[in-house]
């Protein structure tokens, strides 16, 4: 019900954004066009009508699936943005299993001995990864590697696969090679912060009573480190990597342009360069929607995770 | 987290002896106990420095036509150019000079995220502190703003509003007010509902001060210390995202350019193995905002009450 709201206040904000910014007429006409032929465009796009009958009709449309048409490709705006979801989705998801795979145990290391030289490391480097901006780093990775050794291409996607009738590169050796700069930079931050929040997780439970009571029967470090601690850090890393999903595909706009990688975030950009509206206002649509859902499935897998906590009004 | 309540009897003078007995100095002693910290505050103050100054230390004036000669362009760091000048840092595809124009563009980048932090703070810090203070309906609703806004990544946000509003050096503060307020806000909030509790804001209540008062002379101070290390990350997150934006061409015009557009003007030549152009602003960039971040992380181990010794 809430993120029915939600959708409803970013639509409204959206289009009273759009209209505050300017009439579409003015740049969809020429300048050299009578007045009637003004007039007999406004009334076929029906901007005569008073402003809630217009956002009225615009959320009849969107709910049928119609988010306008684009100025430049004149295709439906939605159709353009599906067809390069699923760049962006891999990308996405390639970044976020680098995160998890990296962080983890990084983040375990450090927290298991905070005061050893390995985990110093770690974390110093985490700080850098939260400080270094991204599309920088993008840059120097393909000096570095396209550039000067020339082991990496430096742009697009590569060869791609069919899979389930979408096109995806992780299947096939070139398209891996041309995700793995992409993926890595967009996972740089998340891998920083899975760090960080593995680390203070095994800090906060290495000090519980039951990990003590585990050593106390006699089981091994790795099995404690492995089996407790980790099942009990997990979970809190879970919601937040859950909720940072929706993060790495709005920063996905930045290492999508940086590689020319042809993801959805890409089009936004260049669309915005163009000022095609209805692609920039489907695009938002279409994310702040995947935010809504990721959010209430990340909800719906921490109570599962966690039996203590319950959703709504369960007593 | 100030506070003065004196503990009682033998303990009083034992304690005195060892622990300077105002906050600022007690403060000063902790934060200097990080060489790090102290490092990252110089290098810091170094480049605030250099921002300010940029037009009087750099070597020539980037953005004067006059000054620039197009022969000049792309000499590799340490070059000599035309007029026997050396450019230690190389230059552009204008043949301009890239250590003035970082010393510019670091002008531009500070201005930007220091103006619109400012200004967030006093928003996000008067809405926070009324908010908690007042409660009720007022509160709800701007925490629920609040709420919805911090569900979606700050990029997000910036984007959409200069995609909406197009670029400019006041479209962009704006998008980084409207990205900011919020944990402002928050941050605020939080501590002013610990803080309304105490005793003092009793006393300072049967004392019959105006709420204007109590709000800004007595509740406001002591929001202050979780607020510094708060409004310290928040700036070098401003800086990194006014260049990404400026990066991807809808922050600031290039007349006014910053580091993120310098960075991207030489992305261009990247390619072509002409990588100073845009190394330099980036590791100009990196410093500024690793310097920031330092001091933030000490300052949240001083400031943070739970870690106090």
């Amino acid at each position: 019900m809430q993120s029915i709201v939600i959708l409803v206040v970013i639509s409204v904000l959206v289009f009273l954004g759009i209209f505050a910014v300017g009439n579409p007429v003015d740049i969809l006409i020429s300048p050299n066009a009578t007045q009637q032929e003004r007039d007999q465009v406004i009334r076929s796009f029906g901007l005569d009508r008073p402003l809630w009958e217009q956002y009225l009709n615009f959320l009849i449309q969107a709910f049928q699936g119609d988010l306008g048409r684009s100025y430049v490709f004149n295709e439906p705006a939605l159709r353009l943005i599906l067809k390069r979801m699923p760049a962006t989705i891999e990308l996405a998801a390639g970044a976020m299993i680098i995160a998890v795979l990296m962080g983890i145990p990084m983040g375990i290391l450090a927290g298991w001995k905070p005061q050893s030289a390995v985990a110093r490391c770690i974390m110093t480097s985490s700080i850098l990864g939260f400080s270094l901006p991204t599309f920088w780093i993008g840059l120097m990775l393909i000096m570095v590697f396209a550039v000067m050794l020339g082991w990496l291409p430096a742009s697009g996607r590569g060869q791609t696969v069919n899979l389930l009738g979408m096109p995806v590169s992780f299947l096939t050796r070139d398209g891996l090679a041309h995700m793995l700069m992409p993926a890595l930079n967009l996972a740089l931050f998340k891998w920083s912060l899975t760090i960080r929040l593995t680390r203070a997780g095994v800090r906060e439970v290495l000090l519980m009573d039951y990990i003590k009571f585990a050593y106390a029967k006699g089981l091994s470090g790795t099995r404690v480190l492995l089996v407790h601690v980790l099942k009990n850090t997990l979970i809190p890393i879970i919601t937040v990597l859950g909720i940072e999903l929706g993060n790495v595909i709005a920063f996905a706009v930045v290492t999508e342009t940086i590689f020319a990688w042809p993801g959805m975030g890409k089009l936004l950009i260049d669309s915005i360069a163009v000022l095609d509206r209805p692609i920039i206002v489907a695009y938002l649509m279409i994310v702040v929607t995947m935010f809504i859902m990721i959010n209430l499935i990340v909800d719906i897998l921490y109570s599962v995770l966690d039996p203590r906590i319950q959703l709504g009004g369960a007593s | 987290m100030f506070d003065l309540v004196e503990p009682a009897g033998e303990a009083v003078s034992k304690v005195r002896k060892h622990i300077p007995d105002s906050p600022l100095r007690r403060f000063v002693t902790n934060f200097v106990e990080s060489k790090v910290a102290v490092g990252a505050l110089g290098v810091f103050m170094l480049i605030f420095l250099a921002a300010i100054f940029s037009s009087v230390i750099s070597p020539q004036n980037p953005y004067d036509l006059k000054q620039l000669n197009i022969l000049n362009n792309h000499l590799p760091p340490g070059a000599k150019g035309m007029t026997g000048m050396t450019y230690w840092l190389g230059t552009d595809d204008q043949g301009r000079d890239m250590l003035s124009g970082i010393l510019y563009g670091l002008r531009t980048s500070m201005f930007v995220a220091l103006l619109s932090a400012f200004i967030a703070l006093i928003i996000g810090g008067t809405a926070g502190l009324l908010g908690a203070y007042t409660g009720g309906r007022l509160d709800t609703l701007m925490m629920r703003a609040v709420d919805l806004q911090l569900g979606f990544p700050a990029i997000l946000i910036a984007l959409i509003l200069l995609a909406l509003f197009g670029k400019g050096v006041d479209k962009i503060i704006i998008a980084l007010i409207v990205t900011q307020w919020a944990y402002y806000a928050r941050t605020v909030r939080g501590s002013a509902l610990v803080e309304k509790n105490k005793e003092y804001m009793e006393a300072a209540a049967g004392l019959a001060l105006s709420p204007l008062r109590i709000v800004f002379r007595h509740l406001l101070p002591n929001c202050i210390p979780p607020l510094i290390v708060v409004v310290t990350m928040r700036v070098a997150y401003a800086i990194s995202l006014e260049a990404t934006l400026s990066f991807l061409g809808i922050g600031l015009p290039v007349t006014e350019p910053s580091l993120g557009l310098l960075i991207s003007n030489g992305s261009e030549y990247l390619l072509s193995g002409k990588h100073w152009v845009s190394f330099f602003p980036g590791l100009a960039l990196l410093i500024t905002i690793v310097s920031i971040n330092l001091v933030g992380d000490h300052l949240r181990d001083i400031l943070n009450p739970r870690l106090q010794r």
